[in-house]
């Protein structure tokens, strides 16, 4: 197996080489540059031609392309144009808050889908499913953005239940406890929004498959052994209409690595999407560039990641 | 005189793996099978699953490429020619499938499924492909107005004579029938059997009966060849096969259809486990080293045996 | 013919399905009786009712949406009364079910070791390493070589005859008095059909219980049955032993049905058809001999009002009385 993983990294290297071509061409026909923010009536526009000739804006795109390319295989990635600090630096605590945020999410996700898939499955056809369907409905037409302020304004304004911004309480010091809780207790809303627009997919894939699983010859054959009613569902139905789910796990996660972008603004949280959004509006070059190359990185593992639990899970699927 | 030849056909499927997914070793799905169609005859190719009796089938009009080997229709090399749309070879050849029903596309009319060939391969007026539609379902035996209804208005054995219908539509020399009656009830099965024989008889059509059911086959086929891991191990007449069968696997295969009577069953029961101990003893003679089949050698005019000249001699 | 005591007793059973709160009954009347060590067939084309009245018997089919009415006797109890979770005391232990498709009938993602364990979990009080044992034993008593190595395989590593001796190896693993075998070869070779038939004839020989054969192969009833139902249209026309029927079939439905089996006139005779089709659940004729509409050329007069079993020979039953006066069309007005 470790051998097919090996040549699944090599094969992401052109892949990645490609999606960098494509993200600096983009990045570089974007209109305006990181200066444009900054000029004034009273900018001199010689200082302007003078700045961009110092950043090397002014070099043809081939050799802005390879310094760039050839910085970025040793993990740096420039200097933000408008925090000036380096980018892997300002990436690397956004990304710390992003993937503690995308874990919770991930955790609420499952623990609110699963239950209700299975079940729903289970007693397909009564009051508990139909509800459940409603519920599907009723958080696939949503707007994400609609729930999510309906969300901060009932807990967040009219109970004050839940902080409304940022990602910890400035007060508490770094490393204590108190620290901690207060960086969950930040989590917990945008999490939670995120998580319920997630359900939809998993809830209604895990419903039809419990569905489809009950009429299976190999349930039929549970039956014919015996095999108390709990246990056909526990052993059998739930056991395998779980396996699709599980594999994709992979994806899930990387996905919500990245679809943290509207969550983390309207949260106002400090994390990569929210980074993201702020660096396209002030033209951000390196800022850009870097986040989605880590982006489309991410959605490569998460294929190869849901490919390797995939061959786990299921019997049938061997990688040699 | 047979008016197609098919000489030393291979289809080999390759296998890859390794570090960088090369080709390290190869199917061999049908490995050198030979044929001859004459016109008017019957062939059965008879064999278990996975025999590749279904990939020659499928070779032979197109739906698998052809690894090496050659078919010569009518005496021109049309082995590569098979994707050309007009040409006499595809009009001429045509395939009947053993699930009409999802060979029959669901959202088609019977007249539009059964003018698709009409179109593809005759130049004729609307009025003149009317007409044929309906000739068609007269000569299968439905009523004119089915040509309006969608295939899943029509019974299994209906369904299976629409596939025959479109088979037909194009008058062609060779219809290559994949399990026609495996999936039919055994009346309807009987049905479509009959109507088989009727239609070959009056359009002089050939057929290749691909089957694992040997009554069914004996009971349509002329000529028979049993298949084993893509190769004959005998071919010859039904009176050959059936009355005077040579090879061991030929043998074992007879011996295991059950017969439609009880009376001696415990006798066929005890020759069944003496043909399995000959099968495990004398599987030299009729494998080489590799487990691979023997070529064919004439035992006589009609008859062709895969086997060392040891065991012919033995046999007879 | 082997005679021995009464396994089962089936009397007038009905199973209904419900479609648009009114039940249809594929099962409809049907009495038998199965004995200990034998193989009764139950031989129809599809639609006949044969596979209703295994799950029937088993209580298999969806009890939210099915009717069974009658009486299935097994043990002083009636087996058509009981509900789902009532069955469990039943399956497995006493009845056990071997299936058409060995490969769609294992879980994919359990080792085949598990699979034939369950059962015992359920049924015995053995523990777990004698469970192990006792699987061992069972895959050698199915003709499985390295057992060991078996248990541990998953059922996509099986072949097809393998994991149909793993699916009969379930249905024996707690010594039940009867197996039911519905259509337990028609997706295997025949020389792999050969030797599940073989080895379904031995257990039953060496176990003494009483096997149902569901098929619609008239060979495969010629080589392991001991007596043998025909059903049509829900009923059973017609029921004797293996060679009573083979050898002097009396109903119409019977007799049609050989002649239109290839094999036996495979000089590329016209093989017989007949008439019409199988008539569907919703239009199943009610009343009068269901087959009469196939056999339009034999005249009214011939049929009963209200067509019964009549024994015509010991323990030779045929529904009608149209066997009498029935001949096939195009052949002068013989009689049978």
């Amino acid at each position: 197996m470790w051998k097919t993983v090996v040549r699944r990294f090599l094969i992401m290297i052109p892949q990645l080489f490609v999606l960098s071509l494509l993200i600096f061409i983009m990045a570089k026909n974007m209109p305006g540059d990181p200066f444009t923010g900054k000029i004034t009536p009273e900018t001199d526009p010689a200082r302007i031609e003078e700045l961009r000739e110092l950043n090397g804006l002014n070099d043809p795109w081939y050799e802005q392309y390879a310094r760039w390319v050839g910085n970025a295989f040793q993990g740096e990635f420039g200097n933000s144009y408008t925090y000036k600090v380096k980018v892997s630096t300002l990436i690397g605590e956004r990304a710390m808050n992003t993937f503690w945020l995308s874990l919770l999410t991930a955790v609420m996700l499952y623990a609110i889908a699963v239950p209700l898939g299975v079940l729903a499955g289970r007693f397909h056809n009564s009051w508990f499913d139909r509800g459940v369907v409603l519920y599907s409905f009723i958080s696939y037409a949503i707007p994400t953005f609609v729930l999510a302020l309906i969300l901060l304004y009932f807990f967040g304004y009219k109970l004050q239940w839940f902080p409304t911004t940022g990602s910890v309480d400035v007060r508490e010091v770094p490393g204590s406890a108190g620290y901690y809780i207060s960086k969950i207790y930040h989590m917990i809303l945008p999490a939670f929004t995120s998580a319920v627009l997630g359900t939809v997919a998993i809830i209604q894939y895990l419903r039809t498959e419990v569905v489809d699983a009950k009429s299976m010859d190999y349930v039929r054959t549970a039956r014919a052994k015996g095999v108390p009613a709990n246990k056909v569902y526990s052993k059998h139905i739930f056991r395998n209409s779980l396996l699709p789910v599980a594999a994709f796990i992979g994806f899930t996660i990387t996905g919500l690595l990245g679809g943290s972008i509207f969550i983390e603004t309207i949260f106002a949280y400090p994390g990569m999407g929210q980074l993201f959004i702020s660096s396209i509006a002030s033209r951000d070059y390196s800022v850009i560039t870097a986040l989605v190359m880590l982006y489309g990185f991410l959605a490569l593992l998460g294929s190869l990641l849901s490919d390797i639990i995939m061959s786990i899970v299921d019997p049938r699927i061997r990688i040699e | 005189m047979s008016f197609m030849q098919i000489k030393d056909l291979k289809v080999h499927y390759p296998i890859r793996g390794g570090f960088f997914n090369t080709v390290v070793d190869n199917v061999y799905a049908v490995d050198g099978i030979s044929m001859e169609f004459e016109k008017g005859k019957a062939y059965g190719l008879v064999g278990e699953s996975g025999c590749g009796k279904s990939t020659t089938g499928k070779s032979i009009i197109g739906l698998e490429k052809i690894s090496a080997g050659s078919i010569i229709y009518e005496g021109e090399n049309v082995t590569n020619k098979r994707r050309d749309r007009a040409s006499a070879y595809n009009r001429d050849i045509q395939m009947i499938f053993q699930d009409s029903h999802s060979s029959l596309n669901p959202r088609k009319r019977v007249q539009d499924i059964l003018a698709e060939p009409i179109r593809n391969f005759l130049k004729l007026t609307p009025q003149e492909e009317s007409r044929r539609i309906n000739e068609l379902l007269a000569i299968v035996g439905m009523p004119e107005d089915a040509r309006l209804k969608y295939p899943h208005e029509f019974s299994g054995g209906q369904k299976q004579r629409l596939g025959i219908a479109r088979a037909i539509a194009t008058n062609p020399k060779l219809i290559i029938a994949d399990e026609p009656v495996s999936a039919l009830d055994l009346s309807v099965q009987a049905q479509v059997l009959n109507f088989m024989k009727d239609i070959q008889d009056e359009y002089g059509l050939s057929y290749l009966f691909i089957s694992h059911d040997l009554g069914v086959v004996k009971h349509m086929c002329d000529y028979i060849s049993i298949m084993y891991k893509g190769r004959f191990v005998e071919s010859g007449t039904k009176k050959d096969i059936y009355d005077n069968p040579q090879h061991i696997y030929t043998k074992r295969l007879l011996s295991a259809i059950p017969d439609v009577t009880p009376n001696g069953r415990e006798d066929r029961k005890l020759e069944r486990i003496e043909v399995e101990r000959n099968y495990q003893a004398e599987h030299k003679q009729y494998f080489d080293e590799n487990g691979r089949v023997y070529d064919l050698s004439p035992i006589s005019d009609t008859h062709f045996v895969a086997a060392t000249s040891s065991a012919l001699k033995g046999g007879n | 013919m082997k005679t021995s005591e009464e396994l089962l007793v089936i009397k007038d059973l009905h199973t209904g399905f419900r479609i648009k709160d009114t039940y249809f009954d594929a099962v409809d009347g049907v009495s038998l009786t199965l004995r200990k060590n034998e193989i009764l067939a139950i031989v129809g084309e599809s639609g006949c009712g044969k596979s209703t009245l295994a799950t029937s018997i088993i209580g298999l089919h969806d009890h939210n949406k099915t009717r069974v009415q009658g009486e299935i006797l097994f043990k002083n109890k009636n087996l058509a009364k009981l509900g789902e979770d009532e069955f469990n005391d039943v399956r497995g232990i006493d009845i056990g079910m071997i299936f058409q498709d060995p490969l769609s009938a294992l879980n994919p993602l359990m080792r085949i070791g598990e699979q034939i364990e369950e059962g015992l979990i359920y049924h015995t009080k053995l523990t777990k390493e004698q469970r192990v044992n006792r699987v061992f034993e069972l895959l050698t008593q199915v003709g499985i070589p390295n057992p060991q190595r078996v248990a541990r395989q998953f059922p996509h590593q099986l072949s097809g005859g393998m994991r149909q001796r793993v699916i009969i190896a379930i249905a024996i693993s707690c010594k039940p008095q009867i197996i039911i075998a519905d259509e337990p070869t028609t997706a295997l070779d025949v020389t792999i059909q050969a030797q599940i038939l073989d080895l379904l004839k031995d257990l039953q020989a060496e176990t003494g219980s009483g096997i149902i054969l569901i098929t619609h192969d008239l060979g495969v009833v010629a080589e392991v049955a001991d007596r043998v139902a025909v059903m049509y249209a829900g009923q059973i026309i017609e029921e004797a032993p293996v060679e009573e029927l083979f050898n002097n079939p009396k109903h119409p439905y019977t007799r049609s049905l050989f002649n239109s089996i290839p094999q036996m006139n495979s000089d590329g005779k016209k093989l017989n058809v007949i008439e019409g089709i199988v008539p569907s659940l919703l239009k199943l004729p009610r009343q009068g001999c269901r087959f009469s509409p196939r056999i339009s050329w034999i005249p009214e007069s011939a049929h009963e009002k209200d067509p019964v079993l009549h024994e015509v020979a010991p323990n030779h039953f045929v529904r009608c009385t149209c066997y009498k006066e029935f001949y096939f069309k195009g052949e002068e007005g013989g009689r049978a």
